[in-house]
């Protein structure tokens, strides 16, 4: 692999771009809760935009069916996905800190696990696990940023899948309705379109915030 | 009147669990807002008041 420095890393994210994106990216901290079709695709597109650093935690390993719509390859499979995604970034972007979690997330360890971060995804696949971070992030963490993701099953209109701001801190994203339950599956098209969403979101609070303490 | 999920709808008087089971939502599904914060599970037999804002996300499986 060619040997790149982090200025020219910085100097790549920022490109065409009037403001600096890497400098204010490079100071946030992302937690990702599941490590899925949502975790996965989230983690690419915020460490090519110089995410500062990631917890990510999943207690799952990679399976066949996974790679219909998860960032992993063939050669992934029966790997430990925080192991094996944390592989992936470090090749997208070696200057991102990583730290992989193979656990399961629970009301009891959710907070000491995202303590440090700035804004929490909440990734997971099956809706009571959705639903508990959801109430324990609020409940616990309530001055952390949250971005949910919910309905992006089947291949309905693309366009369903929207970014809604609950609270100032709690941003939904989804079309809020498709259940993989009933039977319509999961695309990899409309996942990544809701992982962009929630990403877009994320990103759009560290620059916003960042612009903000930079300019005031 | 209540606001739920910003349509004003008539449900004072009744408990946050007695609007989950309307709305055919399950409680282990949901996460439940009044007035911008968070309502715990414990809190689910709260009774609706007058001038409640009250937004419910009802989570559905994928990802």
């Amino acid at each position: 692999m060619q040997t790149i420095t982090e200025a020219e890393f910085a100097q790549a994210v920022d490109s065409r771009s009037d403001k600096p994106i890497y400098s204010i990216m490079k100071q946030a901290r992302v937690g990702i809760a599941g490590l899925g079709g949502l975790g996965s695709n989230i983690a690419a597109a915020l460490v090519r935009s110089g995410i500062g650093h990631l917890t990510l935690a999943d207690f799952d390993t990679v399976e066949l069916s996974n790679i219909n719509r998860q960032l992993y390859t063939l050669s992934h499979i029966g790997q430990k996905k925080a192991e094996a995604l944390r592989d992936i970034l470090r090749e997208i972007n070696p200057f991102c800190g990583i730290s992989a979690h193979t656990l399961r997330v629970t009301a009891e360890n959710c907070k000491a696990l995202f303590a440090d971060c700035d804004i929490i995804m909440e990734a997971f696949d099956v809706p009571e696990q959705k639903a508990m971070l959801v109430n324990t992030v609020l409940e616990q963490m309530p001055d952390q940023y949250l971005i949910s993701g919910s309905g992006m099953a089947g291949f309905g209109n693309a366009n369903a899948i929207t970014t809604r701001m609950i609270t100032e801190k709690l941003t939904l994203c989804g079309d809020g309705i498709t259940d993989v339950a009933d039977g319509v599956g999961l695309t990899a098209s409309r996942v990544m379109i809701c992982a962009g969403h929630m990403a877009a979101r994320a990103v759009e609070i560290i620059l916003q915030k960042g612009v903000s303490n930079n300019e005031r | 009147m209540v606001t739920v999920n910003g349509e004003q709808q008539d449900t004072a008087g009744k408990t946050v669990s007695d609007l989950l089971s309307e709305m055919k939502l399950m409680p282990e599904r949901t996460a439940v807002m009044i007035g911008g914060e968070i309502l715990p599970k414990t809190e689910y037999e709260r009774i609706l008041a007058d001038g409640d804002e009250v937004d419910i996300i009802g989570f559905v499986g994928g990802g």
